[in-house]
């Protein structure tokens, strides 16, 4: 079926695959942020959000019900359209991530061999970087046009941060790159399928680079765009209803991408140690796949709150310390360790 | 008409009307965003050449770091439509010679180069783009061209901690 020199299967598979993986993060960041509520409730000694629904199971539907029927406000001074283009594109740079993720092997729908993986291309990790730095623009572009002093203060803190650790976390991956050998996420995933996870070459990198996705993501104890004392309420100060929403809830999809990052890039992404490579079906290695990897994704998230929950807030030079004159030099000296021993390998482990 | 075809005329429309829009928006910030959708537009053309490593790398280092910082610039100093300075009359029209001029020449280059004629650009093919043959032909063809620069950056580097430093 080939009209205007398209393969209309491939479009719709695309297209349907577009449509859940986005609805499954939109759900994920959903039933994350009640998640959240409890594991502080349960880190605090105190029962949490349980009045709506069984075990308080309805309890995200009704914040963003809440959310939805605030009132709207736009403040007189604002920039409009940039208000409004603001919280459009936090949202979007986060959703845009998934799209490069693998998450499970190959099945077969009716003869033909489906991917699930939006888009394998051969820069994949190059790509998950574009878009982060993308979601920049959204803090920033939110916190200038809203014309208050705190959010502009804010937008900026959390520009310069994340352009700061978006170097320790390049420099982290290179030497993780070094080893793969490959740019695409499909193929570092089916080569350590049946292999040793990455996380045993690349222990340092993956510190480095968990502790770079905290600052990314904006989360404690790198949470200072929104740090409450000190800017009131950070970048999303003059925003209101769904568009605070929107913020708060990119917010959260950022943490289930980039803990999805991780299990992909140091953790096997959809593999099982033992398991995997036995398995014959593709249909029964798609859904193993996926269960695996969302377990994998679930411990990072709790992990992520976990650390949110125990450690208080940085100050703003110890963040900038941290992330120019301890991460980056680490960085560094990781990769020329891994380097060497790359050399070592390849010399027969002869000097 | 076959959809490379729409995507590359598509991309063209965007990346000139952006051009202008940068040109004529009165709010620096405006600017410094149709900028950014310029960078996108050019991205675009890239991966139509089958240049991924080279879409890629402008989108990271151009729009998404260098932007950054205009955008910060602009954004401290809280330049705005109504802050920002205007120039005398003669100062337009200096520019608008001096611009006109690059432009002439510019003309003129591409009506001189006759080998270009008749030629359409590879679509979808070629491989010189891909990060491997690319990083192949940087670490060995152009090796030395390639560090002086990095040591060129490198001074820069250094220079503006010394600035920053007074």
């Amino acid at each position: 079926m080939t009209i205007l020199a398209l393969d209309w299967f491939l479009l719709i598979e695309k297209l349907i695959l577009i449509a859940v993986i986005i609805f499954a993060s939109l759900g994920v960041a959903l039933y994350t942020t009640f998640a959240e509520r409890k594991v502080a409730a349960i880190l605090q000694d105190r029962p949490g959000p349980n009045r709506a629904g069984p075990f308080g199971l309805l309890q995200p539907l009704a914040d963003g019900l809440k959310l939805i029927t605030k009132e709207e406000i736009i403040p007189t001074h604002a920039n409009k359209w940039l208000f409004i283009l603001g919280p459009g594109l936090a949202m979007t740079a986060a959703l845009m991530t998934c799209a490069v993720v693998p998450w499970g092997g190959t099945i077969d729908v009716m003869g033909h061999k489906v991917d699930l993986q939006i888009a394998d291309i051969n820069i994949g990790i190059l790509y998950v970087f574009a878009v982060v730095s993308m979601g920049v623009y959204g803090v920033m572009i939110g916190g200038w046009a809203s014309n208050n002093k705190f959010s502009l203060m804010a937008a900026l803190r959390g520009a310069s941060q994340a352009i700061s650790y978006e170097l320790a976390m390049g420099l982290s991956l290179i030497a993780l790159l070094m080893i793969t050998g490959s740019l695409s996420l499909r193929t570092i995933v089916e080569q350590q399928v049946g292999h040793v996870w990455n996380i045993v070459y690349q222990p340092v990198g993956f510190l480095i680079f968990f502790i770079c996705a905290l600052a990314e993501c904006n989360r404690t104890p790198f949470d200072l765009p929104e740090a409450e004392n000190e800017l009131n309420f950070g970048y999303h100060q003059e925003y209101s209803s769904m568009k605070l929403g929107f913020y708060l809830f990119s917010e959260y999809i950022n943490m289930f991408i980039s803990s999805t990052i991780m299990a992909t890039m140091f953790f096997g992404g959809y593999d099982l140690p033992f398991v995997t490579s036995h398995l014959t079906n593709p249909g029964t290695a798609a859904i193993v796949g996926i269960v695996v990897l969302m377990t994998k994704v679930v411990m990072f998230i709790f992990l992520f709150m976990w650390i949110r929950w125990t450690i208080p807030r940085f100050r703003y030079d110890q963040l900038m310390d941290l992330g120019w004159k301890k991460m980056i030099p680490l960085a560094l000296a990781n990769m020329l360790v891994t380097g060497f021993f790359i050399l070592l390998k390849q010399n027969n482990w002869h000097f | 008409m076959a959809i490379t075809h729409i995507i590359f005329w598509f991309l063209t429309a965007l990346a000139l009307v952006s051009a202008l829009m940068v040109l004529l928006s009165k709010n620096p910030v405006y600017s410094v965003l149709w900028l950014v959708a310029v960078f996108f537009a050019i991205s675009g053309h890239y991966i139509l050449l089958n240049a991924q490593f080279l879409a890629i790398v402008n989108m990271i280092v151009y729009a998404g770091a260098i932007m950054v910082l205009f955008l910060f610039v602009i954004m401290l100093m809280n330049l705005d439509k109504e802050t920002e300075p205007q120039k005398d009359i003669w100062m337009k029209i200096a520019g608008a010679v001096s611009g006109g001029c690059l432009l002439m020449m510019f003309i003129a280059l591409v009506k001189q180069a006759t080998e270009m004629t008749g030629k359409t650009a590879l679509l979808k093919t070629g491989s010189i783009g891909l990060i491997e043959n690319l990083g192949k032909a940087l670490f060995s063809d152009y090796v030395v061209p390639f560090e002086i620069s990095s040591v060129l950056f490198l001074s820069a580097m250094v220079g503006a901690v010394v600035i920053g430093k007074k």
